[in-house]
């Protein structure tokens, strides 16, 4: 062990691969950060639960977008199957607890990403990004055609869930407890996440997105790779919908739709992807100005988003993080990042 | 009449919309057929050119005709505008960065459509002439659902002319199959893309004024309709002028026969079969097995 670091110590680049995985000083700072929004800002928790809530969504996205390089525009697929899951078994008096709920919304909403991705993830390109559009498109109508048990365009309002380890209420007025519960969650499924990318698993998402002919040849499996990183995503998004449904006691359609799903793809890139802090950078980002820009003014905050996206395929191709990296190597342009064909 | 419904007149119905939607879509699937381009923005260039014909006849005063006619040429303008000075330098970007910036786009056409003209729906008052019903001989239907079909059929024919005839046709044709043999062989693939792109976008904007009657034609245009501009593409073939004809005529019927029996059901019908479809044939019922 002390050997094969020493032998490794004198060159910079395998230095770094070998230490990339270890904890940095600054990784702290987001979960402090977030702990004393909950001491400074006691009236903004629901806006902050919304946030940790895209936070998770956008994290889930990371692992298919990022890492294993498949472009979605159906991701709000798994989120509405986490938060109808949870929403439907409260509504109709069959099961409340939360935590269960949540695994419960994983569950389903990994079954419904394994289904989809053994069959979805035989194509790619435009092809793949149409089927994905087309599942959540299916889920929405199945979910407004089935009224009696979904609730159908007006959703299913003031879910009953039952107190978090029977003592916490979650109060809508005052979302303490909400707050608190999204932070653990998504510091858990962080902490999947982290340890995900930088196992051998997802050692090979990356090898997959960068070059899809070579990873056969050195025997990585990668249908089954592509799948069950799209399965472990979706279960990741059902939690964030699980969550959303138990914080807000309700669901409807806009939780499978098209708004949402591209809304997490910009959260993603406008924070960077394929770097996981970047979902952390790019929501707060999005959710901070779309909370203060779309209520007043929400055409100007349109057109602000437009030429922001713009902005960001043409020249800034790693969001937040990538500038914010780019400008501290000293580096040129934040443009071209290495992937780029 | 067999078994109470009127054959005719669902076939009419559909082929009718069918009709608007190809007129939309032909000009993504060959601009994205060509240049293998992700663009979600393309609505967006067909809601431009039905407020632009909405506007020519209501604050221009001009019939029609001459607004669609106006409409077409001023939204292909603007888009050669967009396509010099923005597309072109993502061509060779990954699909994320094409999908990221035609999204955008969208917002800010929706956006700044919005600004100018409000977020109501447009109306668009049809000539008296094309309101009423018309005598087919075997049975009356609204004049105006017939005029589109011929409208249609007259704009395929001119297209496949164009495709199949032509010397740009050709290196249109020769560019999807296979773009790099044709570059090789002199075929300048950055000049036919411009002016496929003006065509495409000035298309768009026909179909957006043309079908204005029963799509609406509001901000959320390019957003609500995209699905099933890309559907048709895709079930079309991507680059394939006759297949983008029978896939929207196909998905045109399908709707309006669906929207009638199974008003709930409908659509749910069509994304299933979509899936289904690209399943079995990744390229498009009409594509030509891809590389």
């Amino acid at each position: 062990m002390t050997a094969a670091r020493g032998d490794v110590a004198p060159q910079p680049a395998a230095r770094a691969l070998a230490t990339r995985h270890r904890l940095r000083a600054w990784e702290p700072i987001p979960w402090l950060l977030a702990i004393a929004f909950y001491f400074a800002f006691p009236r903004h928790l629901g806006f902050g639960t919304e946030l940790l809530i895209a936070i998770l969504f956008a994290l889930s996205l990371d692992l298919v977008l990022g890492y294993a390089g498949i472009v979605t525009l159906g991701h709000a697929a798994f989120f509405g199957t986490g938060a109808y899951t949870v929403g439907m078994l409260a509504k109709h008096g069959i099961w409340n607890e939360p935590i269960t709920g949540l695994l419960l919304a994983a569950g389903l909403a990994a079954a419904v990403g394994v289904a989809s991705g053994l069959v979805l993830l035989r194509t790619q390109g435009l092809t793949l990004l149409m089927l994905t559009l087309c599942t959540m498109a299916l889920l929405e109508e199945a979910a407004n055609l089935g009224h009696a048990y979904t609730g159908g365009f007006d959703g299913l309002d003031s879910l009953p869930i039952a107190p978090l380890f029977g003592v916490f209420e979650f109060n809508p007025l005052y979302p303490t407890t909400q707050y608190i519960y999204a932070l653990a969650v998504l510091f858990l499924s962080f902490a999947f996440v982290r340890t995900l990318v930088y196992s051998p698993f997802g050692q090979s998402l990356a090898g997959i997105r960068e070059n899809v002919l070579r990873m056969p040849a050195v025997g990585a499996p990668v249908r089954t790779r592509l799948v069950a990183c799209y399965g472990l995503s979706a279960a990741i998004a059902g939690v964030a919908g699980g969550i959303w449904a138990q914080a807000n006691a309700y669901v409807n359609l806009g939780t499978l739709g098209l708004d949402r799903a591209a809304t997490v793809v910009i959260i993603l890139v406008l924070g960077g992807h394929g770097r996981l802090y970047g979902a952390f950078a790019g929501a707060v980002a999005y959710m901070v100005l779309s909370h203060f820009l779309s209520k007043i003014y929400p055409t100007a905050w349109q057109l602000g988003l437009g030429f922001l996206l713009v902005f960001i395929a043409l020249f800034a191709r790693n969001g937040i993080l990538g500038i914010a990296g780019a400008s501290r190597r000293g580096g040129g342009s934040a443009g071209s990042p290495p992937g780029r064909s | 009449v067999i078994l109470g419904v009127d054959v005719a007149s669902m076939l009419l119905g559909g082929v009718a919309a069918g009709m608007v939607l190809f007129i939309v879509s032909v000009g993504l699937s060959v601009t994205m057929g060509l240049m293998g381009f992700v663009n979600l923005a393309h609505g967006g260039f067909a809601m431009l050119g039905g407020y632009a014909v909405a506007q020519f006849m209501k604050q221009g005063g001009l019939g029609f005709a001459p607004a669609l006619v106006l409409g077409f040429a001023a939204t292909a303008a603007v888009s050669v505008l967009f396509e010099r000075l923005l597309y072109r330098r993502l061509y060779r970007a990954s699909e994320l960065d094409q999908v990221l910036f035609t999204i955008g786009l969208v917002f800010i056409m929706i956006a700044s459509v919005t600004v100018t003209l409000g977020p109501e729906n447009q109306p668009l008052t049809l000539p008296p002439a094309l309101r009423g019903q018309i005598d087919l001989g075997f049975t009356q239907y609204r004049a105006y659902s017939v005029v589109l079909i011929a409208v249609g059929v007259v704009i395929a024919a001119g297209l496949w002319l164009g495709i199949e005839r032509t010397r740009m046709g050709a290196q249109i044709r020769a560019a999807v199959d296979n773009r790099r043999m044709a570059e090789s062989l002199g075929i300048n693939i950055d000049r036919l893309f411009t002016v496929t792109f003006a065509l495409g976008s000035g298309m768009a904007a026909l179909g957006g004024g043309l079908g204005a009657e029963f799509l609406g034609l509001d901000p959320q245009y390019p957003l609500k309709y995209l699905v099933y501009f890309l559907i048709v593409v895709a079930v079309g073939g991507l680059g394939r002028v006759t297949g983008v004809f029978y896939a929207a005529l196909l998905i045109g019927v399908l709707d309006f026969v669906l929207k009638k029996y199974l008003p709930q059901g409908g659509t749910l019908f069509i994304y299933a079969l979509t899936i289904l479809l690209l399943l079995w044939r990744p390229q498009g019922l009409f594509g030509a097995r891809g590389t």
